[in-house]
């Protein structure tokens, strides 16, 4: 069988041998190891057979944890058993790893080492998780290259079954992960011909059977366990033998030879650096370099880390090297230094000592840390390296890539230091998420991979933010294979995508000299040069670029494309860039068009095909004018009103400048400041909604489903008017309880707007002379843009409306309330963050949250910005993320801090009762703090406590004052996805929800694992496809409600919002009044879905309409009262399932790939439908009164 | 009793054709209605929109959002292959062709030139054994002529007609301003068949919400004046067949419909509202009513009532007019 060259990703090339060579795969989502599951269980789904010719079985369990175990169970009943994960997830693994490697189990564990949470979590790479997992006794094998992955997977899966040692193969997070590549695959003639039948069979035959039982798993004693512990010696002292072994058998074969310590570099060279994972490619490269001239350096790649071989170690160290530095992509806080280093210096250390090895001296060795979730690490930051170990006195324990001005570990580096190659392109793409870019660039590489004989490298930068997002896509080609493990810096082609971005970044930094510039202009050859800004003129004549411009959009439009302009822009670069010939490239655009759109019908296709034929007569050269004719300047990263941090440390972030900061720019332990995403003008979208005063009836339900919270009204004396724009607009407030003189105001903050519409959705009022008007119209956003921020400007100096005169318990009360969560980055028409902005408006200035992470987590906690705010007074929701798994428990931590320090306060109060005055001790004590007002007459007392308490000059006094602001009451919200609810947490919610604890749970339930790309949870409904549910999800939905109701003491809620906020706003204060536990299930119609989000709030009404979603509430103060605790909101079902149904592509789509087995699906969904709305409404008649009971 | 009629070539044992209506989707109804004595069925319509629009939505809707952000790089998996709107109705028919020994006549939906119409040639390849062209049109672009209009039908017509080798037919819409050059210059272009008319639903507001809704109203036998009388005299002056829909629901009504010159009549209200055993009700009567009146075959009185065959042909004409409103005198 020849082999094929094929131009994939890590993850792909990891999942391919992996699929090929296991019955059982055993997996749970984590970026950014999520699409090794995902590709396994494609194929399964589509039956591909591994090499014995059975379709591998792919499950996904409720946690990484689960998997590990299911792993584990697998292997023990013998079966050929892998999973994937990386970071949080590999800790997961950590106790069952133990055991597996305990039983001398044979495993392969694919990795894609990812960045732990410490002060932060972070998606990206680095090998803090692998190192985590250096005492579990699995073998730890990395791979630098998407090659090596291919390889190193069978390598691996050859030597587990070898050696008994189960091994963790593991690459780098992104870089390895989702770097896409051309390499040679791997045929099934070579796995078969590396894989020993003999030993899968014995593999087999260990597994339990009660066809000749044994037990595993003992507890053992202090008599044996230790010299238990020793019987594995053997194993692991012939592992690294077999793994060499394995490697020459593999060069035997397919012709590529490693080494488990691979040197590379000058045969005579004197200095060396050693590492492990995509870095050593970059050295690799910077040898190349340095070498040719004259350098006498080289690399040692470690492949094999643990077990660790010193023989092969010392054996594959050159003779002259003198002075070695020692890098490791992790940080061990508080060690005597980082692993690989420690190991290196052990391996020294033993080698001298043993005469046998004839290591004459120790040369000088020190170690750095580098790379730590995927900071650059480039040729001039190895070069770096170099220099230092050719100096005196090197500097130890360094760290590369950043600038440290606190510990001064940093070892400075030239960034002007290039080694990229003159034969190999390196483009820079620069687009909007939703223009398909990425997706183009891909196909590019395909193209380019495939169709040519050159090697190709893409690499995908994304946004953290989740609308509007950037992406900028790195491609190389060149003619010799590619070992830039970086992103590219010196660019000779520069495409943008979207003009706009021409303000807000500076992409002609990274083009060098002579560069070719393509750019998407909305503005004629005559006009486009003009509004270029000044300083990206200049730089486009300082470094002589070349300069071609299309109007994309436009002739988008007119093949029907919409905003997607990818197929455009790919067109124009194969124009320009002359990589093919041009009527080469376009055939060969359109045979991937085929490929990429065919099987979702010709009609895509016939449409692509027309924009690619459309787009060359709209390609224009623009010939660059020798002088700067602009006027446009950038505008600052943020305003200078905005606090010293927001402009020092939060602005880098925002202009993409943060590698600059040093690290005193930043905060320890973690803690920022909230309420910054204020100062991030993003201007992402077209449109904005324009208020209509004389239509609107002053509902406030725009202002209620604003997942953005830019749509606020105000109610307020009309004194204040005073000053205001001339184009600032008002009316008089329509509510008599607010009085004559007060007026009315609903504004739209123009630049935080993403134009989801949803406002203009909920409007109810129409305009009675042109019904197609609302209250509220969609209008374009750019001629709006300064009167409007102007406008926001004056509106958010007016004062906020009395919170204590205000009737919260309706939509239009609650949305007087100051939303304390705003301009989150979430997706355009969120479902999710009107609940949050919600509890944000009613309970923000005294609550705690806790939050899981997932979508709520990045939009609410990924730097640089964060939407949780705080009002005048600064007061605001103080929040903070711990795991995945645990949230619920560490809220309800929160809640037992927050009661144990009331409880001291008002011990230590009543104890000083003389000194402080009975009166106000009483009070304070006794006080009703059910409303708003009572909160703020308790606020108001404990003031004038601390007032009192700030000159007594006692212990207790101190202690009081420290905990005094506690006998304000304060709320917890705990609050996360389903992925959280239903599965990896729902152990920990479950006993919190037992704990009878004051504590409000918000699942904000998307339905599946929005956050990583929509796998199933528990929550995901029957019928719904979803990934790891291809075929359609077959069993029902979890009734969380259900199970919650079952403690009968929990207050539980189930709400969606577009189908009735009252019943909303009802629940959510209901909730966080009860003394107790608190669940709301919240409908968030999500992306994830496949529909309109325009419509979500519409579905919602849909789900609620069909029966699928009952509103209900259980409330158990109802009971006491000798009523039914059940509450039905929502009618009985009136339309059937399917019309709510397959409004959404997540149902839909089934239909279309497998409409037999979708009729079925859809038959169980109303029955689900029908058997869920009996039970509720039969509970909800049940009698409660003591006559019945 | 003699039955039997030609429409486009299909011999027929009766006039009695089931027009496209929702009871097409399954098959077992139209197995009933063929045992109820049906002697055709009209497919629902595959719309122009239906083969355009949802692949253009189901491929938005599964890429909206994907390549934005590193964690969820797409939000769903792919399957290897979809079954979109268009290949799910060819399924559809080539079940029902073979479920039934009657003629199934494919019925396709759409006014501008395009790709859709490819979907002619997958019909008849999928098996049955006539076209029905249905352009469901509201003229209301104010810069397009009559003129402009009526190309577009013929050219659909011509495009489909080089496609395939069964029989089209092309269903028309009654405002035209001249139905008879319309008919002739569609006959001359190779229409097979002329179904006479089109019934636009006309939309309805909603005043609490002030919407505008689609309402649905069933025919009743009224409305089959107006295709009647346009039968009455077109008859005899082209070659393509004339099939007679709206309103019909009595075997009076088909009897009227035949006598001027349908060669078969579609029923659809009726069936929708009484349920499929109408079919054998009406045919029933049809033979009663033909016993009684001494009539031997449905040939013998196609056309009878006809423009060119009454004694007083002025009244399928303007003089019409004259004489109901003096009726009222």
């Amino acid at each position: 069988m020849k082999r094929r060259m094929v131009t994939i990703d890590g993850n792909e090339a990891a999942a391919y041998v992996a699929h090929k060579t296991n019955e059982v795969i055993a997996i749970y989502p984590i970026t950014p190891s999520s699409p090794m599951g995902e590709w396994s269980d494609a194929w399964s789904a589509k039956g591909q057979k591994n090499l014995w010719g059975t379709v591998p079985v792919v499950s996904e369990l409720q946690s990484e944890g689960g998997a590990s175990g299911a792993v584990h169970g697998a292997l023990q009943t013998g079966a050929l058993t892998t999973t994937f994960t990386a970071s949080q997830g590999l800790l997961l693994m950590i106790p069952n790893m133990f055991k597996i490697a305990g039983e001398l189990t044979s495993t392969v564990f694919h990795v894609s080492a990812r960045s732990i949470a410490a002060q932060a979590l972070s998606i990206f790479g680095d090998h803090s998780d692998v190192m985590a997992t250096r005492s579990t006794g699995f073998a730890l094998l990395a791979s630098n290259s998407i090659q090596e992955v291919m390889d190193f997977a069978l390598i691996a899966q050859a030597a587990t079954l070898k050696s008994r040692i189960p091994f963790i193969h593991f690459f780098d997070g992104f870089r390895t992960s989702h770097e896409v590549q051309k390499i040679e695959q791997l045929t099934e003639d070579d796995m078969r011909a590396m894989l020993d039948d003999e030993l899968i069979l014995q593999h087999r035959r260990r597994g339990l059977s009660p066809d000749r039982p044994v037990l595993r798993g003992t507890a053992q004693n202090p008599d044996v366990y230790f010299q238990g512990r020793e019987t594995v010696n053997p194993y692991y002292l012939s592992c690294p033998g077999i793994v060499q072994e394995t490697m020459d058998q593999f060069a035997k074969i397919v012709g590529r030879q490693y080494r488990i310590f691979e040197y590379y570099g000058a045969p005579d060279a004197e200095r060396m650096i050693i590492l492990m994972g995509s870095g050593a490619e970059t050295v690799h490269e910077t040898v190349d370099y340095l070498t040719a001239r004259g350098e006498k350096v080289g690399v040692l790649k470690v492949r094999l880390f643990r077990p660790f071989s010193v023989k092969h170690f010392i054996e594959a160290i050159p003779e002259l090297v003198k002075s070695i530095a020692v890098l490791d992509r992790t940080k061990e806080p508080g060690g005597a230094g980082e692993p690989l280093y420690q190991d290196v210096l052990t391996a020294f250390g033993e080698a001298v000592a043993d005469p046998d090895m004839k290591v004459g001296s120790f040369p000088k060795i020190i170690g750095g840390r580098y790379g730590l979730s995927s900071k650059e690490f480039t040729p001039a930051m190895v070069k770096a390296i170099y220099d230092e170990l050719q100096k005196d006195k090197s500097k130890n324990h360094f760290t590369i890539g950043i600038k440290d001005d606190v510990t001064h570990t940093s070892l400075d580096f030239d960034p002007d230091f290039h080694i990229e190659h003159e034969k190999v392109f390196r483009g820079m793409f620069y687009g909007l998420g939703a223009d398909g870019t990425v997706g183009a660039n891909k196909n590019s590489i395909k193209i380019i991979g495939e169709e040519t004989e050159n090697f190709a490298q893409g690499y995908f930068v994304y946004d953290s933010k989740k609308s509007g997002s950037m992406t900028i896509s790195h491609l190389r080609f060149g003619p010799e294979p590619i070992h830039s493990t970086y992103l590219i810096s010196k660019a000779n082609f520069i495409g943008c995508h979207q003009f706009v971005f021409l303000e807000k970044f500076d992409m002609m930094a990274n083009a060098e000299e002579g560069a070719t510039f393509l750019l998407n202009s909305p503005y004629g050859l005559d006009e486009t040069w003009d509004k270029i800004p000044k300083k990206v003129q200049q730089q486009i004549i300082d470094k002589k670029m070349k300069m071609y411009i299309i109007d994309a959009y436009s002739v988008a439009r007119e093949t029907g494309m919409g905003a997607r302009i990818n197929t455009i822009m790919q067109t124009c670069f194969f124009a320009i860039s002359g990589i093919l010939p041009r009527e080469e490239a376009i055939q060969k655009i359109k045979d991937a068009i085929k490929k990429t759109y065919g099987a979702k019908g010709d009609e895509i296709v016939r449409k692509n095909n027309e924009a690619v034929d459309k787009t060359l007569a709209h390609l224009h050269e623009l010939p660059v004018p020798g002088s700067v004719t602009s006027s446009i300047e950038l505008p600052p990263v943020v305003p200078d009103k905005a606090p010293d941090f927001v402009k020092e440390v939060t602005a880098m972030m925002i202009a993409g400048k943060g590698d600059e900061l040093p690290v005193s720019a930043m905060p320890a332990d973690g803690t920022y400041p909230t309420g910054t995403t204020q100062w991030e003008k993003r201007n992402i979208s077209l449109e904005i909604p324009v208020w209509d005063e004389n239509t609107c009836i002053q509902c406030n339900k725009c202002a209620l489903v604003c997942p953005h919270a830019v749509i606020r009204p105000k109610v307020y004396d009309k004194k204040y008017l005073d000053g205001a724009p001339s184009t600032f607009k008002y009316v008089k407030a329509r509510s008599k309880e607010f009085g004559e003189e007060m007026v009315y105001t609903l504004q739209v903050a123009p630049e935080d707007c993403t134009g989801c519409a949803l406002c203009v959705e909920a409007c109810p009022a129409k305009n009675k002379q042109e019904t197609k008007l609302k209250a509220i119209n969609m209008a374009d956003q750019p001629p709006l843009r300064e009167t409007e921020r102007e406008n926001w400007d004056f509106f958010l100096e007016l004062p906020e409306f009395d919170r204590t005169a205000i009737n919260v318990n309706n939509v239009k009360g609650s949305q007087l309330l100051q939303p304390l969560f705003e301009f989150s980055g979430a997706c355009t028409g969120c479902g999710e963050t009107p609940y949050v902005k919600l509890v944000s408006q009613l309970f923000g200035d005294r609550t705690v949250v806790a939050n899981a992470t997932g979508c709520s987590s990045i939009y609410g906690g990924n730097l640089p910005t964060t939407p949780w705010a705080k009002n005048k007074e600064g007061r605001g929701p103080a929040w903070s993320n711990s795991l995945f798994e645990d949230n619920a428990e560490f809220g309800m931590g929160f809640r037992l801090t927050l009661d144990k320090h009331t409880e001291f306060a008002l011990e230590l109060m009543k104890s000083m009762k003389s000194e402080l005055g009975a009166e106000l001790v009483d009070e304070i004590a006794n006080a009703d703090q059910s409303d708003e007002l009572g909160i703020h007459e308790q606020r108001e007392r404990v003031e004038v406590l601390k007032e009192k308490l700030e000159k007594i000059n006692s212990d207790k006094a101190k202690q009081l004052l420290s905990v005094a602001d506690l006998l304000v009451k304060k709320s917890v919200w705990i609050m996360g996805g389903d992925g959280w609810a239903y599965d990896i947490g729902y152990g920990g919610l479950d006993h919190v929800l037992a704990s009878g604890k004051n504590v409000n749970v918000l699942v904000l339930d998307t339905e599946v694992y929005s956050n990583t790309g929509g796998q199933q949870s528990k929550a995901t409904p029957r019928g719904a496809v979803a990934k790891f549910a291809a075929a359609g999800k077959p069993a029902r939905k979890k009734d969380l409600g259900a199970l919650a109701m079952s403690y009968g003491n929990v207050y539980v809620a189930q709400i969606a919002m577009g189908a009735s906020d009252l019943q909303t706003v009802k629940a959510i204060i209901e909730a966080e009044a009860y003394e107790g536990p608190s669940l709301i299930i919240a409908y968030s119609h999500c992306i994830a879905h496949g529909i309109n989000m325009q419509k979500g709030l519409e579905q919602q009404k849909l789900a609620v309409e069909s029966g699928y979603w009952p509103l209900y509430r259980f409330n158990p103060e109802l009971q006491k009262e000798g009523k039914n605790p059940l509450q039905l909101d929502s009618k009985p079902p009136k339309i059937p399932v399917r019309a709510y149904a397959y409004n959404e592509a997540r149902y839909k789509m089934l239909t279309k790939f497998e409409p037999e087995r979708a009729k079925q699906l859809l038959v169980a969904m109303q029955e689900d439908v029908n058997e869920k709305w009996h039970m509720l409404s039969e509970m909800a008649k049940m009698s409660f009164s003591e006559e019945t009971a | 009793m003699n039955l039997k009629t030609e429409y486009m070539g299909l011999k027929l044992k009766n006039p009695l054709v089931a027009s496209a209506s929702p009871l097409m989707r399954n098959v077992d109804t139209v197995r009933k209605m063929e045992d109820m004595g049906i002697a055709a069925v009209v497919m629902e319509s595959l719309f122009e929109e239906q083969i355009i629009h949802e692949q253009h939505e189901l491929d938005h809707f599964l890429t909206h959002g994907a390549e934005s952000y590193a964690e969820a790089v797409s939000y769903f998996p792919e399957p290897e292959s979809y079954e979109m709107g268009p290949e799910e109705y060819l399924r559809h028919l080539e079940s029902l062709k073979a479920a039934v020994d009657i003629p199934v006549i494919g019925s396709l939906n759409g006014v501008s030139p395009g790709g859709w119409m490819d979907y002619a040639k997958k019909m008849q390849d999928a098996g049955v054994d006539a076209l029905e062209l249905n352009a469901y049109y509201i003229a209301t672009d104010m810069d397009k002529t009559s003129r402009e209009i009526e190309d577009n039908y013929v050219g659909v017509l011509k495009t489909v007609k080089s496609e395939v080798k069964i029989p089209v037919a092309m269903k028309l819409s009654p405002f035209f301003t001249s139905t008879a050059a319309m008919a002739k210059r569609l006959d001359d272009e190779g229409a097979d068949g002329l179904v006479l008319f089109n019934r636009f639903y006309q939309p309805d507001i909603d005043l609490e919400n002030l919407d505008v809704y689609p309402n649905l109203v069933l025919s009743t036998s009224e409305s089959m004046r107006l295709p009647m009388r346009w039968i009455a005299i077109l008859y005899g002056k082209i070659k393509a067949s004339l099939a007679a829909t709206s309103g019909i629901h009595t075997a009076e009504d088909v009897l009227k419909m035949l006598m001027v010159g349908s060669d078969v009549t579609m029923i659809c209200a009726t069936l929708l509202k009484h349920g499929v055993e109408r079919i054998q009700d009406i045919l029933t009567d049809l033979v009663k009513w033909m016993e009684e009146h001494e009539y031997e075959s449905v040939a013998q009185m196609k056309g009878s009532m006809s423009y060119k065959s009454v004694a007083e042909p002025a009244a399928y004409a303007r003089a019409n007019y004259m004489k109901v409103i003096k009726s009222y005198m």
